[in-house]
């Protein structure tokens, strides 16, 4: 039950990007497509769950009982920009198909703020490990579904006759902001 | 460098010419996430431009001692130390303003305008040049920070750095303090700033068409009377 709790709080009630406000570049840069929005949201789910994993360890296991809670900082980053590249590395030996799906948008995950704030939030939430992985589970399925929707309203907006001065960034923004607030009728739900 | 620009250049364009928030579109996260009043984005504009200095001239001062292929590794590291340093002052001086940011101090380690002036800007000027471009960019943050967290806050809570600014007669609007807020807002100021930029630029074409067919005018008077 509590593990259902995480998960939907960080799918849909807390969802990373449309009440955190994490992750919005790439919510913004490759929302244009569905089909890149669904790789874009599998490559984050799949780093997100890793990370978690990862940075719980390096937390609990490195930094706390040694006291060195103040590189927690540097120690992500760093783990988590290698992580990447070593996922990178892998998918490229393993799955060619995969690689293809997916490969151009792993380096840019690098410096995509969810996954750090993931790490953040769960070091600073003190999640157990499977709590984490839970959260981390959830987190990359809001990222997806609201990188999904934005994608769809965005292939219908293409359409559509926007004012000059509001095509590009300011519309997508002002789209995100509904789509916020249609996200708001679930904050009652926990 | 082949061209030099002016040193009040290097400083003057990042508060509008290239504003990270309405013109390169970086750092999007924290602008969205801590504008709910004016002290948080200031605080919050305050130490990313401390992260942002700093990082820029050690990047700067040590450019050509930091190999090529491990450049991104090298600039994370500075960036994350400057991160930490300015956490751990947040966490001991501002308790309060600490919470109130949450992650977002720690976050930003990956606003792309750090790494994004370090690897467009810092690894290639000269280490002063790169000190004016960060306090540049740095004051064009700050300022869409302010802008952001004053109709934020003016609009939901009435008030101005915690000081009440519009009567008790006006109804706060709940949204603005909402997330969906921060989106909407920025999306209008957005427009706005894309308005106000076509509108200068269309009287700037006019002026010129203007000009030559004064031109062309006098050119005609002048071949008639000859």
């Amino acid at each position: 039950m509590d593990l259902l709790l995480i998960f939907i709080s960080a799918a849909i009630v807390n969802n990373f990007v449309l009440s955190l406000f994490l992750g919005i570049c790439p919510f913004l840069g490759v929302s244009n497509k569905t089909s890149s929005a669904i790789s874009m949201g599998m490559a984050v789910t799949f780093v997100m769950v890793l990370t978690a994993i990862v940075s719980w360890i390096l937390y609990f296991i490195v930094l706390v009982p040694f006291k060195l809670e103040f590189l927690q900082i540097p120690s992500f980053i760093l783990v988590i920009a290698s992580l990447v590249q070593f996922v990178e590395m892998v998918i490229k030996k393993v799955s060619q198909p995969l690689y293809r799906a997916l490969g151009i948008f792993l380096p840019l995950i690098t410096t995509n703020c969810a996954i750090l704030g993931l790490a953040l939030l769960l070091s600073m939430r003190e999640y157990s490990l499977i709590q984490s992985i839970v959260f981390g589970l959830g987190a990359g399925a809001g990222f997806t579904m609201a990188l999904f929707i934005m994608a769809g309203i965005r292939e219908e907006l293409e359409l559509t006759d926007v004012p000059k001065p509001f095509r590009g960034v300011p519309i997508t923004l002002i789209t995100a902001g509904l789509l916020a607030l249609a996200f708001m009728g679930f904050a009652g739900m926990i | 460098m082949k061209d030099k620009k002016s040193l009040g250049y290097e400083y003057l364009k990042g508060l509008w010419e290239i504003n990270p928030i309405f013109k390169q579109v970086l750092g999007m996260c924290p602008t969205l996430a801590v504008t709910v009043s004016v002290m948080n984005g200031l605080a919050m504009a305050l130490a990313t431009t401390f992260v942002l200095v700093f990082s820029s001239l050690l990047i700067s001062s040590i450019r050509k001692l930091i190999p090529n292929q491990v450049r991104i590794a090298a600039f994370i590291v500075v960036i994350a130390t400057f991160v930490t340093i300015a956490d751990l002052v947040m966490k001991a001086k501002f308790p309060a303003l600490s919470k109130a940011l949450g992650p977002f101090v720690p976050l930003i380690v990956v606003n792309c305008i750090i790494l994004g002036r370090a690897e467009a800007f810092a690894s290639k000027n000269t280490p002063f040049r790169s000190f004016l471009d960060a306090l540049g960019n740095g004051t064009g943050f700050l300022i869409a920070l302010v802008i952001m967290g004053g109709i934020r806050e003016m609009i939901g809570s009435r008030t101005l750095l915690g000081y009440q600014v519009l009567p008790n007669g006006f109804e706060p609007w709940l949204i603005m303090i909402l997330p969906a807020g921060a989106f909407l807002t920025l999306g209008l100021l957005m427009g706005l700033a894309n308005f106000y930029v076509d509108k200068k630029k269309k009287l700037a074409q006019q002026e010129l068409i203007q000009k030559y067919r004064k031109a062309e005018n006098t050119i005609e008077v002048k071949g008639q009377e000859a």
